[in-house]
Order: structure tokens, then C-alpha cells, then sequence
């Protein structure tokens, strides 16, 4: 007897299982977006640039000649000198730009990206659960945040500071923790519309606990606004990180970031423009780089939005 | 195959469902609305209801009060027995494994970050977590071949399907747990009309072959009454007629169900002409009516 779809039914287990492993794998939507951002030249340069800039920033101090801390006492305020291989010249206690500026932008990129998962985690999290559930429980979250939003940052930072010490990783987990608020409101109003689709439904009907709804419908569908709200939350951190060393709270001496960098440069910035315009170069083209990123992400995420 | 001396899978009676409106804002007042009112049927072993009605009329509404996913206002719904609403979790997982759902837009209903096997291998591993991976996949693979796709593709996506093949995923995940009651909701509304032909004919082979019970929820009588052995009218949430279909398509006793059955385009276009003219005076002797 012919099968219900006039298909031979006779497939053995065995031949199944093949089928199964001979399937080709499909075409998912991250790999759709990954194509149409490798159309993205503007994206594709700046990836390559902030890529090169993290490799720099990680490898490059085992092939400098000096260190980040180390005293060169024969060239105090010296610019570029290339015999002595002091490529970016020495700031005011004779240590090697170079060195520095590597040094900085490690610590900065480490910060940054310590307190943008800090922040997405807890943001997507808060904001699917409190989306999801809605009603009292949405109202009370969300009112949570609206409180956290109309704290002073700067008094949650010096809170942090007396409990964590002046550890700056730990210090920018908890920067990270405040961080969070707006990615959570984002996530929250996504979740709202993701919710009343039917692929949520058909997973309640079948009886998917809210936990894994939330997890495998709803988290994994957030995707496109979370990653480009995370793109432009390690600018924000990056800049956060700056001002908070400059008021003496950030990255302790003799550690540095490109924030500590560009404000000891600033004031010298007539008499020993080296110290600036490395650091500065470095900060603009991270920012500028992980814009373009954004902007092609956002366009190869939502390809409708056009 | 005399259906009332058989107890019934399942018992509607009175059911109302009630939406709270203008809830929000400091002044503004509750408005209450009644979606279904007073709802009453019985469903049977191996059965097809047909429920039709316009849209809006809370179609969607009570089959989700059925199974829980709203909570009914008053009145009850009996599984095999036990009231719904009562239900503990574990009677109420027995439920969901029981009772599945096919929804109306083939791809909304399927959650684009996940393949289709893993799809429709989400209930098994909700209601099955002992199976191993690879009798799950096998399971799968059973399924597809059943609904009229090809193993192969169970590592594809969605977006990747046309609507016919989606609707037949969905079909593939609610049949998976092996279920007594299927509640079609629209479930061919979107589809094309050569593939909304193929896809009633895939649920009749499947019913006839598996035994379930179908609830077929459509605004249009002309599917139902091919799909269905009784059809219940629904009219602003209440029923106004319910019986075999042959005698509610051919003999209807309210006015609403004519004007339904009425507004069924017919192929023929003299046969269209004097419908219409018909159609006019229903309309006219309703006007007159209300
Ligand atoms: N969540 C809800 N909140 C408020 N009103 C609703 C909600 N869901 C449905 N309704 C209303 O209930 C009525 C019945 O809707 P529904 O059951 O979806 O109709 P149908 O499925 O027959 O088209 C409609 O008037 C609709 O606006
Ligand atoms: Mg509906």
C-alpha cells in the first residue's frame, strides 16, 4: 500500500538514521546576516581593523623594547627616538609611549568587554523575564529600573569602589551592572512583540515551561536589537572608563587605559603632543570602527528595515 | 456510527470567556468584554468539529479556553473526565501532550532561530525527556516522511520551507506525542488553494489512519464542511446552530448560517449571479430584521 503522501513508508530505522546524518545542514538567519555583512565594506574594514588593534593591543608588548612601567632615565619628555626605541617619544617620568599606549588600550578593551556581557547578560535576562511575564511582574521590574536610572551613577561607582577596592576589572563589573538598564527596557519591549507570536503560543500549548520559553523562543529571536545595542555599549564603556579614571577612580598608575592616557596628554598637549595624539589616534579609530560595525550590523540583522 | 452512545473525549458546557478592557489609565473604566458566551458541545473519539464564523466572533478564544491558555470566566471544559480548570500541573502536562495545536500562519508559528527537526522534536523532549538523541531523531524522521516530508531536511530552517511544507511541520510537531485531539485553528486559512487541498486531505489520511479527534476551526464553511462530520456555528460568541454538516450546510435553521453559506463563492458564474441576488435579500430581510 502506497504511503498517506504516496511515499514508499518502508524505510528501515537504519535508513532513517542515514538520512538523518546525510541531511544538509540548513541555512540559518545568523549565517544570512553574516553573508550580507560581508557585503558591508565599511563593516568588513573596520572588523579588520578593531580585529588588528586587539592583536596589536595583546601581542604587541612581547616585541616592544621597553616596558609599560619601566623608567628610562636618560629620555624624560623625549619625542620619538627611534635608536633608543622609544617609537612614541616618553611621557614625564621617562616611560615608553608605545608601551603605554598598549598597555592602555588592553586595559581598555578588557574593561569593555567585561562590562558589556556583564550588561547584556543581566539586561537580557531582566528584560525577557519582565516582558515575558508581564503585568504585575513587568510593572515592579521596570519600575525597579526607573529607579536605578534616577540614582547618580557616579555615587554607585564610588560605592563600588569602597567595596570591590580599586581593582578595575571588578570595578567595571559593576559598571557593567549599571549598564544593564537600557538594554533590559530594549530586550523588554522586543520580548512584548516576540511574545505574541505564534511559534510561543504553539510552544505553551505543548506545555514549554516559562523558563524555556524564554530561553529557547524568546532570547535566541532577540538577537539583531541586543547585538547592536552591544555594539554600541562598548563605546559608551570605553568613554565611561575614561572619565571615571580621570576623577582618580579608574585603572590605578602605574597600570594605564586609553582614557588615563588622553587626560594626562590633554594638559601637555602643546609642549608634548606625542602624548596625545597616540592614544587619541588609537580611542578614535575604536570608536569610529565600532560604529560602522553597528551601523552593518543593524543592516544585516534587519534587512527590512532598509 | 451513532456518536451519543459513546462518552465524549471531551465537555464544553456553558463556557464563557471574558477580556477586561481599559484596564490601564487612572480614569479610565473597565470595560468588560464577552468573547464566548455560554459555549456548550461534545467532541468524540475520532471525530472532526467543524467550528465556523466570522472572524472575531471568538473562535480563537474558546479553543484556547479549552486547553487552558486563557482561563474561561465561567461554565467548564471536561478531558476525559477531569475539569480543566481544575487541573493540577501534572494532569495539566497530561493535557498538553493530549492536545495539540496547529495555528494559522504556517511560518509565525515556527520559531526561525530553530530547524525543523528540532521543531517538532520540542514536544517529545518535553513529554518524553527519556528518549535518547537518537531514537528522538529517528522518531523525527518517521514523522516527516509521514507528513509528506523528506528526512533530509530536518537540519533546514523555516524561512527556508514554502508555506504548505511549514504548515506540515507544525502538522509533524503536533502529532508527535501522538495526541487525541488535534485543534486546527485556521490552520488552512493562508495556504494557497491547490495546497490548502492537500494539506485537508493530509489531516482526513491522518485522522482515519491515527484515530484523533479534530477540532477544525475556519471562517470558511466551504472547507469545514469537507473536513467536518458536525459543524457548530459560532455568531458573537455564542452558538446559534450546531449539527451534522449535511444537514447544517443543506437545511441551516438560523439566518446567519444561510448568509454564511451564502457568501461561498461558487465556480460557476451564472450560479454566482443568482447567489448574489440571493445574498441581497438576506441581507435586506436581516436589515429589516434588526
Ligand atoms: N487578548 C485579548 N484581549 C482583549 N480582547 C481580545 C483578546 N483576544 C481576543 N479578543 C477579542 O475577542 C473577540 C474574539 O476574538 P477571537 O477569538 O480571536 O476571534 P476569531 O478567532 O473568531 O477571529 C474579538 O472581538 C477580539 O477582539
Ligand atoms: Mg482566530
Amino acid at each position: 500500500m502506497p504511503g498517506l503522501t504516496g511515499k514508499d513508508q518502508v524505510l528501515t530505522d537504519y535508513a532513517n538514521k542515514l538520512a538523518v546524518l546525510d541531511a544538509p545542514k540548513g541555512r540559518s538567519l545568523t549565517q544570512d546576516a553574516l553573508r550580507r555583512l560581508s557585503k558591508n565594506k565599511a563593516a568588513v574594514v573596520s572588523i579588520g581593523i578593531v580585529v588588528l588593534i586587539i592583536l596589536v593591543a595583546f601581542i604587541g608588548p612581547y616585541f616592544v623594547p621597553w616596558g609599560y612601567s619601566e623608567v628610562d632615565w636618560t629620555s624624560i619628555r623625549k619625542p620619538p627616538d627611534f635608536d633608543k626605541g622609544h617609537f612614541l617619544g616618553t611621557d614625564q617620568n621617562g616611560r615608553d609611549m608605545l608601551a603605554r599606549v598598549l598597555q592602555g588600550t588592553q586595559m581598555s578593551l578588557i574593561v569593555a568587554a567585561v562590562a558589556t556581557v556583564v550588561s547584556v547578560t543581566i539586561g537580557v535576562i531582566y528584560g525577557a523575564v519582565s516582558g515575558y511575564f508581564g503585568g504585575r511582574v513587568d510593572s515592579l521590574m521596570m519600575r525597579f529600573v526607573d529607579v536605578m536610572y534616577a540614582l547618580p551613577y557616579i555615587l554607585f561607582v564610588i560605592i563600588l569602589v569602597v567595596m570591590f577596592g580599586r581593582n578595575p576589572v571588578l570595578l567595571f563589573v559593576g559598571i557593567g551592572a549599571i549598564e544593564w538598564l537600557t538594554m533590559a527596557r530594549i530586550v523588554r519591549g522586543q520580548t512584548l512583540s516576540i511574545k505574541e507570536k505564534e511559534f510561543i503560543e504553539a510552544a505553551r500549548a505543548s506545555g514549554a515551561k516559562p523558563f524555556a520559553i524564554i530561553m529557547r523562543h524568546i532570547v535566541p529571536n532577540l538577537s539583531g536589537p541586543v547585538v547592536i545595542y552591544a555594539t554600541l555599549t562598548i563605546p559608551e564603556i570605553i568613554i565611561a572608563e575614561s572619565f571615571l579614571s580621570y576623577l582618580g577612580l579608574g585603572v590605578q598608575e602605574p597600570q594605564t587605559s586609553l582614557g588615563t592616557l588622553i587626560s594626562a596628554g590633554a594638559p601637555v598637549a602643546e609642549v608634548l603632543p606625542w602624548m596625545l595624539l597616540g592614544p587619541a589616534a588609537v580611542l578614535v579609530t575604536l570608536l569610529l570602527c565600532l560604529t560602522y560595525i553597528g551601523d552593518g550590523l543593524r543592516d544585516a540583522l534587519d534587512p527590512k528595515d532598509r | 456510527m451513532s456518536a451519543s452512545e459513546r462518552e465524549p473525549i471531551l465537555k464544553v458546557r456553558d463556557l464563557s470567556v471574558e477580556f477586561t478592557l481599559g484596564s490601564n489609565g487612572l480614569f479610565g473604566g473597565k470595560k468588560i468584554l464577552r468573547a464566548v458566551k455560554g459555549v456548550s458541545f461534545d467532541l468524540y473519539q475520532g471525530e472532526t468539529l467543524g467550528i465556523v464564523g466570522e472572524s472575531g466572533c471568538g473562535k480563537s478564544t474558546l479553543s484556547r479556553a479549552i486547553i487552558r491558555l486563557l482561563p474561561a470566566s465561567a461554565g467548564e471544559a471536561v478531558w476525559l473526565g477531569r475539569d480543566i480548570q481544575k487541573m493540577n500541573s501534572n494532569e495539566l502536562l497530561d493535557l498538553r501532550k493530549d492536545i495539540q495545536m496547529i495555528f494559522q500562519d504556517p511560518l509565525a508559528s515556527l520559531n526561525p532561530r530553530m530547524t525543523a527537526g528540532d521543531i517538532i522534536a520540542e514536544p517529545l523532549k518535553i513529554h518524553m525527556p527519556n528518549i535518547g538523541k537518537a531514537e528522538r531523531a529517528v522518531r523525527v524522521a518517521e514523522m516527516m516522511q509521514k507528513v509528506g516530508l523528506l528526512p533530509t531536511m530536518i537540519n533546514k530552517y523555516p524561512h527556508e520551507f514554502s508555506g504548505g511544507q511549514c504548515q506540515r511541520i507544525g502538522i509533524a510537531r503536533a502529532l508527535i506525542t501522538n495526541p487525541k485531539l488535534i485543534i486546527c485553528d485556521e490552520a488552512v486559512s493562508a495556504l494557497d488553494v491547490s495546497i490548502r487541498a492537500q494539506v485537508v486531505n493530509l489531516l482526513m489520511d491522518l485522522q482515519k489512519e491515527l484515530g484523533i479527534s479534530l477540532l477544525f476551526i475556519s471562517h470558511d464553511i466551504a472547507v469545514v464542511r469537507h473536513i467536518a462530520q458536525r459543524i457548530m456555528v459560532l455568531y458573537f460568541g455564542e452558538v446559534v446552530e450546531i449539527g451534522e454538516a449535511e444537514q447544517v450546510t443543506m437545511d441551516p435553521h438560523h439566518d446567519y448560517t444561510k448568509r454564511l453559506i451564502a457568501s461561498v463563492p461558487v465556480p460557476d458564474p451564472k450560479v454566482e449571479m443568482e447567489r448574489r441576488e440571493e445574498r441581497r435579500k438576506l441581507r435586506r430581510a436581516a436589515a429589516k430584521a434588526a
